[in-house]
């Protein structure tokens, strides 16, 4: 059983089956939307995964880049007529080629300082957004032109589901790819020992970079899917330092190095506030509580312990 | 030059607070490792407790001391509940256990206080003092006396006490710590408590000239921590130094280049330092052993 759950294309083929079957038990719009958005963050979670679980990186400035992929969708429809998925393109290569430049110092540094310098470069395009308000509509956010694709509006909960849960999918079948290949072996030894690992020759400083830049790109698709769902889009909603956070939790929260764990983390932390909605003042407090009960009581991550307890060792 | 002035001061001002909250960060990662995000919480704490107990009809100087008497009891929870069960787990972790603690505590503050701004009284009346064509209000002068003031405490109680001792035996190592038989989870819980006490007290200082409401903590923990790496992590004379030289830059970067960015000056100057000199200015550089 263990081994089946991580076997590759296992994984693929029951995840494409659950995004296929769940909607048959949607009783309502509402439970589209809910489900698009899990896709969405979960998207962006795997990518981050990467990044934290394979290469040994940490970001907390992430939500930067989803800010990068919706604002590019909304800006570049209401400003220069483009458009929605070539300026959905547009995003992923701008957010690539920032990721590129800040990247390589950014990457230098290690533990709490790589975790106070890409927080900052998060608060600064959060920051960015926010009073650049001629181009983004400032705090209050702006509106997103509904996509058109071959004469149709792409609009409605459902239709985004499967968008969402098409793109997750490609996601998700790259990272495993990118995991088993030989880029994929060096990025695990980066994560145990980056000395021992230049030692081996492998180099550290350019894998380390790609694998920013890719998670990134994940990152800033998933910010144009959420603007085209959501077709209104705020600073804090898209690139805020909390939304930065709740990538991170996701991905810890599911289990570093797991992608079925970063979907886990992304289910989670997306549900369990909408669950929670009728506590409508106590949502940070909540929020707050779960974050800190889930690193606490599982430091390893939702999917890791699940495995651990299958293989029949502790968990 | 009186605007040069006037910029001095108020950048001093403020950087006597991210110097506390530095300070703060600085103790308790000297003696646990641990990067407490939720310190800017302490000053939000001990601002908002004042505010609200002297609502309560409780004498300033009274809700003052009641204030940092809760959130000592709040940071020594954290201690307890959040960073204690977790020892051992990854730095990563670490840090978002605090992050979800400065968001648990904001939303704490967010239903038992409420959503406003809210200011407490000068404590010497709000009438500027007139110098070299600056106006420097008498608590900005509070702020700095009282900084300088418990940045004084802080250095005599680490370097003349044999508790000071032990804080700095726990720093350097805790094993060997332990070995000759100091306490090293009291010390850690102390050093907790500690910092939480500096924070409030940060807040009550300041309350009066910036307002505080329930949601001021993470900016403040945030440069307080960007202080703490540009004087650089683990000095206490770094956090302190740091602390009022971000406080000048920010201030002469919003006077003199624009006050929409003020914000983004600190993670500006904080980002450049990590590139150029990561260990910071007065911090040692690390190694990695394979």
């Amino acid at each position: 059983m263990a081994r089946l759950v991580s076997s590759r294309w296992a994984i693929v083929l029951g995840l494409g089956l659950i995004l296929a079957v769940l909607p048959l038990l949607f009783p309502s719009n509402y439970y589209f939307r809910v489900a698009a958005i899990v896709n969405i963050f979960a998207l962006a979670a795997v990518g981050l995964n990467l990044l934290m679980g394979y290469a040994g990186q940490v970001s907390l400035g992430h939500a930067g880049f989803m800010g990068l992929g919706a604002y590019s969708v909304a800006i570049g429809a209401t400003h220069f007529g483009l458009h929605g998925l070539a300026a959905a393109g547009i995003g992923a290569v701008l957010s690539a080629v920032v990721a590129f430049l800040v990247g390589r110092p950014i990457l230098r540094l290690k533990g709490h300082y790589l975790a106070v310098a890409t927080l900052g470069f998060g608060l600064l395009i959060a920051m960015a957004l926010t009073n650049e308000a001629s181009w983004t509509g400032g705090p209050d956010g702006m509106g997103v032109p509904r996509l058109e694709v071959f004469g149709t509006r792409l609009r409605g909960p459902d239709t985004w589901y499967y968008i969402s849960a098409g793109v997750l999918l490609i996601g998700v079948i790259l990272a495993l790819n990118l995991i088993e290949s030989p880029t994929g072996r060096a990025m695990r030894a980066i994560h145990d020992s980056e000395i021992a690992s230049r030692v081996a020759g492998i180099d550290v400083a350019s894998y380390k970079l790609k694998i920013f830049v890719l998670s990134a790109v994940y990152a800033s698709v998933a910010g144009s899917l959420l603007a085209f769902l959501n077709g209104h889009i705020t600073p804090d909603g898209t690139a805020g330092f909390l939304r930065s956070v709740e990538l991170v939790t996701m991905v810890v929260l599911g289990g570093l190095g797991s992608v079925i764990g970063a979907i886990t983390g992304a289910a989670v932390l997306v549900i369990l506030p909408q669950a929670l909605t009728i506590f409508h003042d106590y949502e940070h407090l909540m929020l707050g509580l779960m974050i800190m009960a889930s690193m606490i009581l599982l430091p390893r991550g939702i999917i890791p312990s699940l495995l651990a307890r299958m293989r029949g060792g502790k968990s | 030059m009186p605007e040069l002035l006037q910029f001095a001061f108020s950048g001093l001002t403020v950087g006597a607070v991210y110097a506390l909250v530095a300070l703060g960060f600085t103790l308790i990662y000297n003696a646990s490792d641990v990067v407490n995000f939720a310190q800017g919480e302490f000053v939000m704490l001990g601002g908002m407790a004042t505010v609200f107990l002297h609502l309560a009809g409780v004498p300033l100087p009274l809700a003052a001391a009641l204030a940092i008497l809760i959130t000592v009891g709040v940071g020594l929870a954290l201690y307890a509940f959040a960073i204690d069960p977790a020892r051992g787990s990854s730095a990563v972790t670490i840090i978002i256990i605090t992050i979800g603690a400065s968001i648990f505590l904001r939303g704490v503050a967010q239903v038992i206080f409420d959503k406003r701004f809210h200011a407490l009284p000068h404590w010497f009346g709000s009438e500027p003092i007139r110098l070299g064509g600056a106006a420097i209000l008498p608590q900005s002068l509070v702020v700095l006396f009282g900084a300088g003031l418990i940045v004084a405490l802080i250095f005599l109680v680490i370097d003349r006490t044999l508790l000071g001792r032990a804080i700095l035996a726990t720093a350097a190592n805790r094993l060997a710590a332990r070995l000759v038989g100091i306490p090293v989870r009291k010390i850690v819980a102390l050093s907790f408590a500690l910092s939480a006490a500096i924070g409030a007290v940060a807040g009550i200082l300041v309350t009066p000239i910036t307002l505080t409401s329930y949601d001021v903590g993470t900016l403040l923990a945030l440069k307080g921590f960007a202080a703490a790496m540009l004087g650089g992590m683990g000095s206490a004379v770094g956090a302190v130094v740091g602390g009022l030289l971000l406080g000048l830059a920010e201030s002469f970067g919003a006077g003199l280049i624009s006050s929409k960015y003020k914000d983004a000056i600190a993670f500006l100057i904080i980002l450049g330092v990590l590139f150029v000199r990561p260990q910071g200015l007065l911090g040692k550089k690390s190694v990695e052993r394979v």
